[in-house]
């Protein structure tokens, strides 16, 4: 253990990582052991493009570690630009020196402004000129939130900077942990797995790790049963929202979101989207913005558990279907469990041993 | 003369290059230059007006609540609707929550460096067990050769004045406050689903039904957090005061000072009457105006915009637009992705500042007493008393920033009770449900209060969809570059005048940018 950090939280730390990563707890001494024995803590450089501050305002709410921890003695952070000490020519120089010496992790917070470059610009220099030298050296790029995965909020129509995600920006491989913020929950891990396998998760088409979004919003929703069951909110406010009904009427973009918000719950779980009544508004999907336009209105269909190959409106199975609401439940519920929560596909490649692998829901503190 | 640029100003939210020109260890002139463009006006059109509020929330990260109710209130006035009590006190609940979230971010996180060397308080002698354990955490780290987060920071500059024991109390509160401002967030989470970028207040009310359980939630967390602005917030910056006490006498800007008003009075809904009373002083007089958002007037002469897309025109004008057009870093001609907002032809400052001297000469506004009473006797432990007009200066930024913390502590305590008083009486109303009947057409703004000052958003709606859509946050006041005279912008203005000991290390530049919140 690094001698300055207290030893529960840093087994807490490798305990909840464990669970992210789809682990048992059997594997918590070689996580313990790859932190601990590294020479040195990983350098890490944080850019800022084209962003509002909200990704890394949002890793800052990290507990679990704290975000001090982290940056204490978790990793090197040698360049951040809401954090650092430095400004100006010094804080030019730690990032010359970090990226000089290469085999950091580049993290992009941020789009990249393609089409009017000097949208973003930082010590003269366009966030497309930035990008490629920040990523050229890195020995892995994670791109935190949907503006550096996707383009986000900006690059919505008729995106007017022609602004892009990293990889659409310049080509770069990219880990994409997306949201509008992303979860610390989420980004953390990342990392970890990182450090722990010395090489970066098996991603989804959308370059997500499969470990943390392979599964939807809808699959592990609190209010599933009530979907199920054909019990909707109409109205916000409502009697029907007191009893935590399906959000699925008022817009809930749940079912087409893939994210472990569900589990991992916001804000040292405290609450997330669904439990606070909005519903869902599919952050962590490419395009959201234009994809989802129009939030407050019901996706037109939802595939339906139990029912294969049969996609239907959630109006037909809540007026038309509730005496079949029974079997629907059972076979959905059996549905997840054959799936196993955090299966690797074969073909996937290498990762830990499968006797190793189990579902370890429940056990992140 | 020197000039000097630091890009990238560091410890801020967004991005900023400054160039200040230095005679005589002195400033004599200098330009800010906001150094991004997103073009949220451009994108907004044309969408469903119940998403508008999701998009318009993103412009800042750092205070996405304020974003997030400015547009609310913008649509709701657009849609004639209003929210019910209930709702207004949760928004002010979550709204309380985020601004000491920010304002104990600001003091430690972005502020501290400029004042606190991390490295000096290796050398001090701890008084208590807790401290020595940070100082060795500290010394592990320095000796690990991976000075990280803390490389190439101004440690041993001449203009550091605390003693190694400070240096290391005030070390040991970065690391607490780190843990505080988390949590501070966590309690906005409780109503707000998660932060940032809360999701229950669209236009009508909140989709939050909270249960007492949820209430009390809050309430435990939000201790911990207001424990926290009083007992050691507080008294950190009385206790550093004195050794900073020259910043008293630079950093003062243009004297023209603007507020919104933030922090709703459920009864009234009267802006004047908000716990930070709307109102504006001009030319450093200690009166306050009344002010309308329909006076607010936008020019880009020396911005990156189309001449279309100033010109004086309000935002909310029929004919507003913002279309970029990059030339060059110029700061003759234009230099700045921030457009000139201004009042009356004046540049105005926004922020802290701002809100407390409007509260404290605002007699009518329901926490009057508590801000005389705050200011009055922080002046007095300053050996100031009797004279707020000190308090226009960089460390005037700081000190109000701590009060205004207490002030909003306090109204976060009232507006507590009054809810759970509500539901003890039966009101069990959450939303407006006429909140989700988008009209045809409509007109409205939001002005509000972000932690670093004014915010508003315009809209208008044609057929059903956003027709037009403008926001002036805090940065188009304080960082707007000159005006169509010549004349200054706040933070330009304010650092005319600054010492500078150490051109290559120009750390009191970083200080009286960093008193503006941006």
């Amino acid at each position: 253990m690094r001698m300055d950090m207290n030893r529960r939280d840093f087994i807490r730390l490798c305990g909840g990582t464990a669970a992210m990563l789809g682990l048992s707890y059997s594997w918590v001494p070689e996580i313990a052991q790859a932190l601990e024995q590294a020479a040195k803590r990983p350098p890490v450089i944080w850019m800022s493009f084209m962003e509002c501050t909200g990704c890394l305002e949002s890793f800052a709410k990290s507990v679990n570690p704290s975000t001090a921890d982290i940056v204490l003695d978790i990793i090197s952070l040698n360049y951040q630009e809401n954090i650092m000490a430095a400004a100006g020519t010094q804080a030019e120089a730690d990032l010359k020196k970090t990226i000089g010496q290469g085999g950091y992790i580049a993290v992009i917070e941020g789009a990249i402004a393609v089409g009017i470059p000097e949208a973003m610009m930082v010590a003269g220099k366009t966030s497309l000129e930035l990008v490629k030298e920040l990523t050229q050296n890195a020995a892995a790029t994670l791109c935190v939130g949907t503006c550096a995965a996707y383009g986000g909020v900006q690059a919505m129509r008729p995106n007017p900077t022609g602004a892009k995600g990293v990889k659409d920006a310049i080509g770069a491989k990219t880990v994409n942990v997306p949201g509008c913020p992303p979860n610390p929950a989420h980004m953390l891990p990342t990392i970890v797995h990182y450090l722990l396998f010395n090489k970066i998760p098996d991603l989804d088409s959308d370059g997500r790790p499969l470990f943390l979004y392979e599964q939807k919003i809808h699959d592990n929703c609190e209010r599933r049963a009530h979907f199920d069951a054909g019990r909707y909110v109409t109205q916000f406010g409502s009697k029907e929202e007191t009893l935590q009904y399906c959000l699925y009427k008022m817009g809930c973009k749940g079912p087409e979101t893939h994210s472990p918000c569900p589990k991992t719950l916001w804000n040292n779980k405290q609450s997330w989207c669904v439990k606070c009544g909005n519903g869902c508004i599919g952050c962590m999907e490419p395009n959201f913005w234009d994809r989802f336009e129009d939030f407050y209105q019901q996706l037109p269909n939802v595939p339906i558990p139990g029912f294969v190959g049969v996609e239907t409106s959630a109006d037909w199975i809540g007026s038309t279907l509730v005496t079949a609401t029974m079997a629907g439940v059972g076979i959905h519920a059996v549905t997840t469990a054959a799936k196993g929560r955090f299966k690797k596909h074969p073909e996937e490649g290498e990762g830990p041993p499968p006797a190793k692998t189990e579902a370890s829901q429940g056990s992140e503190d | 003369m020197a000039r000097i640029v630091v890009d990238p100003v560091t410890r801020i939210e967004g991005h900023l290059r400054v160039e200040v020109e230095v005679d005589g260890g002195k400033v004599k002139d200098a330009w800010t230059t906001c150094t991004l463009f997103r073009g949220f006006e451009i994108f907004i059109k044309d969408r469903p007006p119940l998403d508008a509020w999701h998009i318009a929330h993103r412009i800042c990260g750092v205070c996405p609540t304020s974003h997030g109710h400015a547009a609310t209130m913008g649509l709701e006035n657009s849609f004639n609707v209003t929210p019910p009590g209930n709702a207004v006190l949760i928004r002010n609940l979550m709204e309380a929550a985020q601004q000491l979230h920010s304002h104990v971010l600001w003091f430690y996180t972005l502020n501290a460096f400029d004042y606190v060397d991390v490295l000096s308080a290796l050398s001090a002698q701890p008084s208590t067990p807790a401290l020595k354990t940070v100082q060795d955490r500290l010394k592990a780290f320095a000796d690990s050769g991976q000075l990280g987060f803390l490389d190439g920071g101004y440690w041993g500059h001449p203009a550091m004045k605390l003693p190694p024991e400070m240096n290391l109390e005030l070390t040991a509160h970065y690391l607490q406050a780190l843990a505080i401002q988390a949590k501070a967030a966590q309690a906005l989470a409780v109503f707000g689903g998660k932060f940032p970028y809360h999701m229950s207040t669209p236009p009508g009310g909140v989709t939050v039904v909270p249960s007492l359980q949820d209430i009390e939630n809050f309430e435990f967390i939000m201790k911990e957090v207001t424990d926290f602005v009083r007992n050691v917030f507080v008294p950190d910056v009385l206790a550093v005061a004195p050794y900073y006490i020259d910043h008293a006498t630079f950093g003062k800007g243009v004297g023209n000072f603007l507020s919104w008003g933030v922090l709703e009075d459920v009864d009234s809904r009267d802006p004047y009457k908000r716990a930070l009373p709307r109102g504006a002083i001009f030319g450093g007089q200690l009166k306050v105006e009344q002010v309308d958002p329909s006076e607010v007037q936008e020019y880009v002469s020396h911005s990156w915009y189309t001449h279309d897309s100033g010109a004086g025109k309000n935002p909310g004008s029929n004919n507003a637009t913002t279309a970029p057009q990059y030339t060059k870093v110029d700061t003759n001609d234009k230099y700045t992705w921030a457009k000139t907002a201004q009042i009356k032809n004046k540049p105005m400052e926004v922020g802290t500042l701002a809100r407390m001297l409007i509260a404290y000469l605002s007699p009518n506004a329901p926490y009057y007493a508590t801000v005389k009473s705050l200011v009055d006797s922080t002046l007095q432990a300053l050996g100031s008393a009797g004279k707020p007009e000190i308090l226009i200066s960089a460390l005037g930024r700081i000190a109000t920033k701590a009060l205004e913390s207490v002030l909003i502590a306090d109204k976060a305590e009232a507006d507590l009770a009054r809810l759970k008083q509500n539901i003890k009486d039966g009101d069990n109303n959450w939303f407006n449900p006429k909140g989700h009947d988008v009209p045809d057409a409509g007109a409205g703004v939001g002005a509000w209060e972000a932690p670093r000052g004014a915010l508003a958003h315009w809209n208008r709606i044609e057929g059903g969809k956003i027709a037009s859509y403008q926001a002036v946050p805090a940065s188009n006041w304080n960082f707007s570059p000159r005006n169509d005279q010549g004349q200054r912008g706040p933070v330009e203005e304010a650092l005319v005048g600054t010492p500078v000991a150490d051109a290559a290390k120009p750390l009191e530049v970083l200080r009286v940018i960093h008193t503006f919140d941006p």
